[in-house]
């Protein structure tokens, strides 16, 4: 399996229409990036059609580079920093 | 460079279970001794007479707090442990093309079993109904999945009693059954937003794998963190209500006022429920107490009811995929279930 690098760039979607759990996700998505020292695209999607559009149904979600790895839960720093780092 | 590994303990799986077991006796133990400790912290060591009204309160106050607590955290945890994480994808597509009978049976199970945040009432309804799911049967999940919530089924439980617990499950899976093949019956897809039948869902989503139980007790904890954390607040004021009522609220005031034989009372108490926002945990208590002083115990549900399932932030979230008419019917409807709930629960108990 590919790992990425430090410095590597992702593209981070978060998935969420601003509820409470989105807005975790997002923090802890910014400090799992920053302690692994990757540089990162956040973009948030609120609009229910484009969320459900990627084929998530309970918020909050989080793409990265395009793949969905996140739904539905806020993971624990640890499952997101090995999601992130994959 | 490529990235180093975090430091994981090296916890085996047998000193996990070792662990649990241990929390677990440490729980049970808690529970045992919650009411005699606050026997002796109240009546005896701040000295307030147990038949006093202020001794009543506090002592009900401290006692139901620790209680409650100890509950919610003790089968949250277990809840969060043992559920086989279905994600409302897979349910979905379990839905999907099944005969309808078995459609809303599955709704309405999965609607009780998964909680979800109010704020995926939107995608969630978009996913179903853009993947084909029936209009009714969409409405079930929507009406189950905020109605029995684990949280108020456990403090129902705790404060009222088991029976009235599953009670309560069973009446509201039933409603929710009803009103979504009630509605079913009438032509209401044309009510629905039209950019919803157009939006592509792919079938399959996100899988983490199998998750190991140092995953399953990492998810269960962070699950119990957050939900304690959220409910906490009203547990405090719920319970503080309560306890006022508990202890200067005459006993059989509800009786004697004739509020609790009045036809009025179910209709005026679901009706006050749905602009209301609170917490399930923090209705809880008020229904405990105001039931204990003699009110009906179907009135109190219906406020209940009518609190968690209807409430104006969800049907306004609500209505950026259901055009007015049918989100007024589907008010309508849901609260006329909780009304006839209310009614039964009133006529039997």
């Amino acid at each position: 399996v590919r790992r990425r690098q430090e410095g590597e760039d992702v593209d981070i979607k978060v998935l969420g229409p601003g509820c409470r759990n989105c807005v975790t996700l997002e923090a802890r998505t910014r400090e799992a990036l920053e302690e692994l020292g990757l540089d990162a695209t956040i973009e948030k999607v609120t609009d229910p059609a484009a969320i459900a559009g990627y084929g998530v149904l309970a918020t909050p979600g989080l793409l990265v580079d395009g793949e969905l790895v996140v739904a539905g839960q806020v993971p624990s720093a640890r499952r997101l920093r090995e999601q992130l780092r994959r | 460079m490529p990235l180093t590994e975090p430091a994981v303990r090296p916890t085996t799986e047998r000193r996990l279970w070792l662990e649990l077991g241990g929390a677990a006796a440490v729980w049970t133990g808690l529970y045992l001794v919650n009411e005699r400790a606050w026997d002796l912290v109240v009546h005896g060591a701040l000295g307030l007479d147990e038949a006093s009204r202020l001794g009543s309160a506090v002592h009900f106050f401290l006692y139901d707090t620790a209680k409650i607590l100890l509950l919610i955290t003790g089968l949250i945890f277990v809840i969060g442990l043992a559920r086989a994480a279905i994600p409302p994808e897979r349910i979905r597509d379990l839905i999907a093309g099944r005969h309808v009978a078995i459609g809303f049976l599955l709704a309405a199970s999965f609607g009780a079993i998964t909680p979800f945040c109010s704020c995926s009432s939107v995608p969630l309804f978009i996913g179903f109904v853009a993947a084909g799911v029936p209009l009714g049967i969409t409405l079930t999940f929507l009406i189950t999945s905020p109605l029995i919530n684990q949280v108020g089924v456990v403090m129902l439980a705790g404060m009222v009693g088991w029976r009235i617990a599953a009670l309560y499950v069973v009446t509201g899976m039933v409603m929710a059954i009803a009103a979504g093949v009630l509605l079913s019956r009438f032509d209401l897809d044309r009510w629905i937003e039209p950019f919803v039948h157009e939006v592509v869902v792919p079938v399959t989503a996100a899988d983490g794998g199998k998750p190991t139980l140092a995953d399953r007790v990492d998810a269960a904890r962070e699950e119990t963190r957050d939900i304690v954390r959220t409910v906490l607040p009203y547990v405090l004021v719920g319970i503080a209500i309560g306890a006022g009522i508990h202890g200067w609220v005459p006993a059989g005031f509800f009786a004697e006022s004739g509020i609790a034989d009045s036809v009025w009372s179910v209709p005026v108490a679901t009706l006050a429920g749905i602009p209301l926002y609170a917490n399930v945990a923090g209705v809880v208590p008020l229904v405990e107490a105001v039931y204990t002083k003699g009110l009906g115990l179907g009135t109190a549900m219906a406020f209940m009811m009518s609190v968690v399932a209807l409430s104006l932030p969800a049907l306004i979230l609500l209505k950026r995929v259901m055009k007015l008419p049918l989100l007024l019917v589907f008010t309508g409807v849901v609260t006329v279930g909780i009304m006839t709930i209310g009614v039964i629960f009133d006529l039997i108990t």
